[in-house]
């Protein structure tokens, strides 16, 4: 049985085509593929190569996104005032920010002639251009998914658990590893997936703040993107992995409600 | 005194000053919003006020004028909510082991405690539950054996049984008698039973103030205020004593009964008694009766087995046949009679 009144019967047909619009690239894609050489084509040094660099960065920015982006949550979560409502549109600025914008501010940063970048080629250290700018890069766009999951199911949860632990004589480090993140957990979870998903897919932000650079900062859409000039069916190929990687991301996260 | 209390929440609209005596239950009554809840957030560090001062065995918990806070975790403050609030991550036993588990008690000997707690409390059958699989009463017992756990200083109990069926609530409350038998405890509740069954002494809170305070017995017998009466189940009738067996009300009716203690003409004196006592005439009864108030009916509600009705300030109980006896409803023109052997007088 469905819930409520049934819907107009017009509406059935704008969202079969919203669908179709959907899965009918993807299916395009797939036609195209050319099965008889998809191994070789996958395994190809360029593509492991890229592929490799592409899970490394990727996993490295997830863990920064975590070990910034749980803390930042848990502050949102429990401010208030206008200082808290800016600060949390602020987050959602890489999200809404034109990838390649991203980049370049990234580029005016931590870039050699850059606001910190500047201190740190003091030091010999030199960020773009780098694996390091592709983790940054990456680090920078998909940070908001994890805040936003993480704020949205602190707040949900609410104080009362941690109230109870406090009364119990729980300090606040206690509260928190025992309470506080083990009640976010799914969110957590589905969070750090989506985020990681969002890293692996990173193109605008990498190409301009870290260049292509094969196997130090040619990531796996890059690879994509240059192989699609020089050999279509490779790009095919490995345009045909990142869906089956994001199909992958979208039922982890899917296992824990409320977050997709 | 273990505890002494000035809370001042304006934004709230709560000003009481309250003080329990060490191994004392208080009991916090009063309607929803009258802030009870309020009172005990803020001596157990869940609500900073901006003026006020709890201490609790002789340290300061708060002092708004020395800017004294203590936070809620060192402040030895347990509390036990209407909901249980069970680590749902964490087994029955986890759960009571919590609080020794963060005072830093190995993990093995925090469960053998937690264990006997839970045995004390007759749950230790739902030590490796999950909260989830725990109905409302048997979570609540758990949760009032890791209060326990924590050997708080003060317990405070926040409705503990309001969500709870009547038979489970029972169950419950024979519990919580055993247990704030020897504790320190405040019990917010809106049942004038909790009050009268586990509590020392009560408390009456109306708007933010407390307007009745006293021992158990004195409140549920001899209440001061209407408000105090209303809850225990009681008319009361306030005026200034007249003679020895008697008070004149503003209104110039006298009331007769029978004074509890010495009684000075021209002092304030409430006269109370119980709805149960109160009969309803269509006429002016005549006889033994030394009491008649006419008035009209306001409402008519069940009460128990017993029809309750409102003429004025005053309730009578009546059966449901008297009702249909008389014909009577809503802004009939009635007299109540109460006999004055019934009617308790005392000074306020």
């Amino acid at each position: 049985m469905t819930p409520g009144p049934p819907l107009p019967r017009w509406v059935y047909a704008p969202a079969l085509l919203g669908a179709a619009f959907i899965l009918a690239p993807l299916g395009a894609m797939i036609t195209r593929v050319d099965w008889n050489d998809f191994l070789a084509l996958i395994t190809s040094d360029s593509s492991i190569a890229a592929l490799l660099l592409s899970l490394r960065t990727s996993t490295v920015a997830t863990i920064l996104c975590l070990l910034a982006g749980i803390p930042l949550a848990l502050v949102l979560s429990r401010g208030r005032g206008r200082a808290m409502n800016l600060g949390r549109s602020m987050v959602l600025l890489p999200l809404v920010l034109p990838p390649v914008v991203a980049g370049i501010a990234l580029l005016y940063t931590f870039g050699r002639r850059g606001l910190l970048g500047a201190s740190f080629e003091a030091f010999g250290i030199q960020i773009a251009f780098s694996t390091t700018a592709v983790v940054l890069a990456q680090t920078f766009v998909a940070m908001p998914f994890l805040v936003i999951s993480l704020e949205g199911a602190l707040r949900t949860v609410g104080t009362r658990y941690e109230n109870v632990a406090a009364t119990l004589g729980a300090g606040p480090t206690t509260v928190l590893r025992r309470v506080t993140l083990p009640s976010v957990a799914p969110a957590l979870a589905s969070g750090a997936v989506l985020a990681f998903a969002r890293a692996l897919g990173e193109f605008g932000a990498t190409i301009t703040f870290a260049g292509s650079l094969q196997g130090v900062t040619r990531t796996l859409p890059l690879e994509i993107y240059l192989q699609r000039e020089t050999d279509p069916d490779a790009a095919v190929a490995l345009s045909l992995l990142l869906v089956v990687v994001a199909v992958a991301v979208i039922g982890l996260a899917r296992r824990h409600p409320g977050t997709l | 005194m273990s505890l002494s209390a000035h809370i001042i929440v304006p934004e709230r609209g709560v000003e009481v000053d309250l003080e329990l005596a060490d191994q004392q239950t208080l009991a916090l009554i009063g309607p929803n919003g009258s802030g009870k809840s309020t009172v005990l957030q803020v001596i157990a560090g869940l609500l900073r006020p901006d003026a006020g001062r709890v201490t609790l065995d002789g340290r300061t918990l708060f002092d708004a004028q020395e800017s004294e806070y203590l936070p809620a975790h060192r402040r030895g403050v347990a509390m036990l909510a209407q909901e249980a609030l069970l680590f749902p991550r964490m087994s029955a036993l986890e759960n009571v082991a919590f609080a020794e588990r963060a005072r830093g008690v190995r993990r093995a000997t925090a469960r053998d405690r937690a264990m006997g707690w839970l045995r004390d409390l007759e749950a230790a059958d739902l030590a490796t539950s999950r909260p989830h699989q725990l109905s409302g009463g048997q979570a609540q017992r758990v949760a009032v054996a890791r209060a326990l756990a924590a050997e708080p200083a003060l317990l405070l109990l926040d409705e503990p049984m309001a969500a709870l069926d009547a038979p489970v609530a029972a169950a419950i409350r024979q519990t919580l008698k055993h247990v704030l038998a020897e504790r320190s405890a405040i019990l917010v509740t809106h049942d004038i039973l909790d009050a009268a069954l586990l509590a020392d002494c009560i408390a009456v809170m109306d708007r933010g103030r407390i307007v009745e305070i006293g021992p158990t017995e004195q409140i549920l017998h001899r209440p001061r205020t209407l408000f105090a009466a209303q809850l225990c189940g009681l008319n009361l009738i306030d005026g200034l004593a007249l003679r020895q067996d008697a008070i004149t009300t503003a209104e110039g009716h006298t009331v007769v009964g029978v004074a509890q203690a010495p009684l000075t003409p021209g002092n304030p004196t409430v006269a109370t008694f119980a709805p149960a006592t109160v009969s309803v005439h269509r006429r002016a009864p005549e006889g033994s009766v030394r009491n008649v108030v006419s008035g009209r009916i306001e409402a008519i509600a069940p009460q128990a087995h017993l029809v309750r009705i409102h003429v004025g300030p005053l309730a009578a109980d009546v059966t449901p046949g008297a009702l249909r006896a008389l014909q009577l409803d809503v802004g009939d023109p009635v007299f109540v009679a109460f006999k004055a052997a019934e009617v308790a007088l005392y000074p306020t």
